[in-house]
């Protein structure tokens, strides 16, 4: 299994390498003069200026040369400062953001980790929950009920899905509005009398003891988290059925209840801990994505998250900022299939005793 | 379409045949009537297709998935006569009712710019004023429209989409097997990493870089959901390749000195590929609805280009009043899970008739029972 390990670690340069050259790629359709936000802030329309900041920052410089430099930074020969390079964390500047990529990311970050766990817990117990129902009552009703809600949830668009659901609980019934915060939250933290410490909306109101602030959080999560689950239930419904489905036709599953044992340990203690294997891997496949920000759920909602922010800046052409936020994304996605590789790797006895 | 087999093997035996032969024929139709009745379509197009086309047309599920599809498909080849354009103009604009931003409910009549009147709708009402059967969204576009030619937006992308990384799925995915060593690895692990990057965000991003350069059209989305799309296929094919590369068959061609590419492509693809081909064919349904998830985000398509996600986008822009104004979301948006629908079904039929795996637990659940 180390061996296992170790080489499973050795492809996460390789990947970095391989997630940078694509986005540098893209990079190149774009002008100089628009890849110049790589390096400043204000981009000089006067034609002169323009073409001294792409000397300066060497832009007209072969292709290598640049990827180097966006890797490191360049310096400015007249201020002696080091402008960009996503090696140093600098991804660039924002024209939506009117801010640094890495900035931006900072500020929307928190609000799509709250989403990523509040929408975690439902996905995954209901989502694992109704599968193993369906398996253990193979075509039965439950289990065609199953089948038929998944492949509905499968063709249920997530923009789809989300504007019925604001058009049936904000327009008409005026429950759960769409946003983060009401305003009068907002005003609060701006005039600082409710204190931010994690910019997690719904643990800041207790740690402040403000059951408003935390009911009005709780009003705003609502909706995204029901469509986030939605949409992921049917995967985790039909991956756990199978697999399920597969492990109760195993012969050690015949011996066990050969041995005496009641249905329900047999499948507590021997067809579950196998069965739910692979639902490890989707599950952390789940969590890297709803942290790489949901950019059609967290748009319909208008959720201030890094995905909506990536689709307002594409959709204004802000091409520098949503390959920011393509790096940052691709960057949690490596290591955390990395993470769990690994504990697959931990679970599965099959590659855990291994000596290979 | 069913012969009875006793009829089709007395058609042969009838020319001419020794006594010899004739006992072995009566020996083997006894056989067959003893197991099954094999039917001549069977018999052309093999007992494993034929399973397969049985299992599809037999599955309820299936069935509604077909009928789905073929009721789009009509949609799509009729539409100058469901929808007619405005004799002149792109048809495939939809034609606005004067410049009001202010959405119009569903049946108000046509102002201004109308269209011609279609020949089904004076013969089912016998009004001779042509309305906006589905209401306009912003801006005055016919939503009704849209939704019908937005169904051959629809099939013609998610054909061309998945036509597209088919082929490149196929080519990187056998050459990877195939070669296998080195050149398995590197390919391997390009498609790794184009896998790690999310896609959803990368066909945004690729999307957005491409429409300054190709204009506002259907294609910087197509080909960005093609560039990040191909990978599953490869690694489908590649593992089918690897399984079907040891057989004898493959290793008697190579002994006999037959060029790699003609093996390749002559002996090992064909054999190996046509489950995943199958399968993969019922991916139009998922293409269509990235293809509309781009368009919703406000990339690809010009404004009032007929496709069904930016009708939805539309909706956008009436968050608060999407009571009154319900007939954006719905139409559009009712269609689209149709049509993914529809596709799903049927994929979900096929991947049961196919699973080899699937299959014998249900035989063994059926003798169970019995």
């Amino acid at each position: 299994m180390t061996t296992y390990i170790i080489r499973r670690i050795l492809l996460v340069p390789l990947l970095l390498l391989g997630v940078t050259i694509i986005i540098f790629g893209m990079l190149q359709f774009l002008q100089p003069a628009e890849r110049a936000a790589l390096y400043i802030r204000d981009i000089p329309k006067n034609p002169e200026a323009l073409e001294s900041v792409i000397r300066t920052y060497g832009l007209d410089k072969p292709i290598y040369i640049q990827y180097w430099n966006w890797l490191v930074g360049q310096k400015n020969p007249n201020t002696g400062e080091i402008h960009g390079g996503i090696l140093r964390g600098d991804f660039g500047y924002s024209r939506v953001g009117a801010e640094p990529v890495i900035d931006m990311i900072k500020h929307r970050f928190p609000a799509t980790l709250e989403l990523a766990i509040w929408a975690i817990i439902p996905i995954i117990v209901v989502g694992v929950w109704l599968g193993i129902q369906a398996a253990i009552n193979h075509n039965k009703f439950i289990d065609q009920f199953a089948r038929v809600f998944s492949i509905i949830g499968y063709s249920f668009p997530a923009f789809v899905f989300g504007l019925l659901v604001l058009m049936i609980f904000y327009a008409n019934l005026k429950w759960f509005p769409p946003g983060r915060l009401s305003n009068w939250v907002i005003a609060e933290i701006n005039s600082g009398s409710f204190k931010t410490y994690t910019n997690l909306m719904t643990i800041d109101a207790l740690i402040n003891g403000r059951l408003d602030v935390l009911w009005d959080a709780l009003r705003h999560l609502i909706l995204p988290v029901i469509t986030l689950s939605y949409i992921s239930w049917a995967t985790f419904l039909r991956i756990t059925r199978s697999s399920m489905l597969e492990t109760l036709n195993q012969d050690y599953m015949t011996t066990a209840k050969a041995k005496g044992i009641s249905t329900k340990v047999a499948i507590k203690k021997h067809a579950l801990p196998n069965a739910l294997i692979p639902v490890v891997t989707i599950s952390g496949f789940t969590v890297v994505s709803l942290l790489g920000g949901v950019v059609i759920t967290e748009t319909i909602f208008n959720f201030p998250g890094i995905g909506s922010a990536a689709a307002n800046a594409a959709s204004q052409l802000d091409v520098v900022t949503v390959l920011g936020f393509a790096l940052f994304n691709g960057v949690i996605l490596i290591l955390a299939n990395l993470v769990a590789d690994i504990l697959y790797a931990l679970v599965d006895p099959r590659i855990r005793l291994s000596t290979n | 379409m069913k012969a009875t087999p006793e009829r089709n093997l007395n058609n042969h035996s009838e020319n001419g045949l020794s006594t010899e032969s004739k006992e072995k024929l009566n020996l083997l139709k006894a056989d067959v009537i003893a197991t099954r009745k094999v039917g001549r379509l069977e018999r052309i197009i093999g007992k494993e297709t034929y399973r397969i086309l049985k299992g599809l047309v037999t599955t309820p599920t299936s069935i509604i998935g077909l009928v789905l599809i073929a009721l789009f498909v009509i949609i799509a080849l009729a539409a100058p006569v469901i929808a007619p354009p405005i004799p002149g103009t792109n048809p495939y604009s939809m034609p606005r009712d004067g410049y009001s931003a202010q959405p119009k409910p569903p049946m108000s009549e046509w102002k201004s710019g109308t269209p011609p009147i279609p020949f089904w709708y004076t013969a089912l009402t016998g009004r001779e004023e042509w309305v906006h059967l589905m209401g306009t969204s912003s801006n005055a576009y016919d939503i009704f429209y849209g939704v019908v030619w937005g169904t051959r937006t629809a099939l013609k992308t998610g054909v061309i989409i998945e036509i597209a990384t088919l082929i490149i799925g196929i080519l990187v995915g056998s050459i990877s097997a195939y070669y296998g060593g080195v050149v398995d690895n590197i390919i391997m692990r390009i498609v790794d990493i184009f896998m790690t990057l999310p896609f959803i965000l990368a066909a945004l991003i690729l999307a957005a870089v491409l429409m300054p350069v190709l204009g506002r059209s259907t294609l910087p989305s197509v080909i960005a959901l093609i560039v990040f799309g191909w990978m599953s296929y490869a690694r489908l094919i590649r593992g089918d390749i690897l399984a079907v590369k040891e057989r004898d068959y493959v290793l008697a061609a190579r002994v006999i000195g037959v060029r790699n590419s003609k093996i390749l492509f002559k002996h090992i693809i064909p054999n190996a590929i046509f489950p995943t081909l199958v399968m993969a064919s019922m991916d139009i349904g998922t293409y269509v609805l990235n293809f509309a998830a781009l368009s919703f985000l406000g990339i690809g398509t010009e404004v009032g280009y007929s496709d069904w996600g930016q009708i939805l986008s539309f909706a956008r822009d009436w968050i608060t009043q999407l009571g009154t104004y319900w007939y954006i979301v719905v139409y559009p948006g009712i269609t689209l899970i149709l049509f993914v629908l529809g596709w799903n079904l049927l994929g979900d039929a096929v991947r049961d008739v196919m699973d080899p795996r699937i299959r014998k637990m249900q035989e063994a659940s059926s003798s169970s029972e019995s």
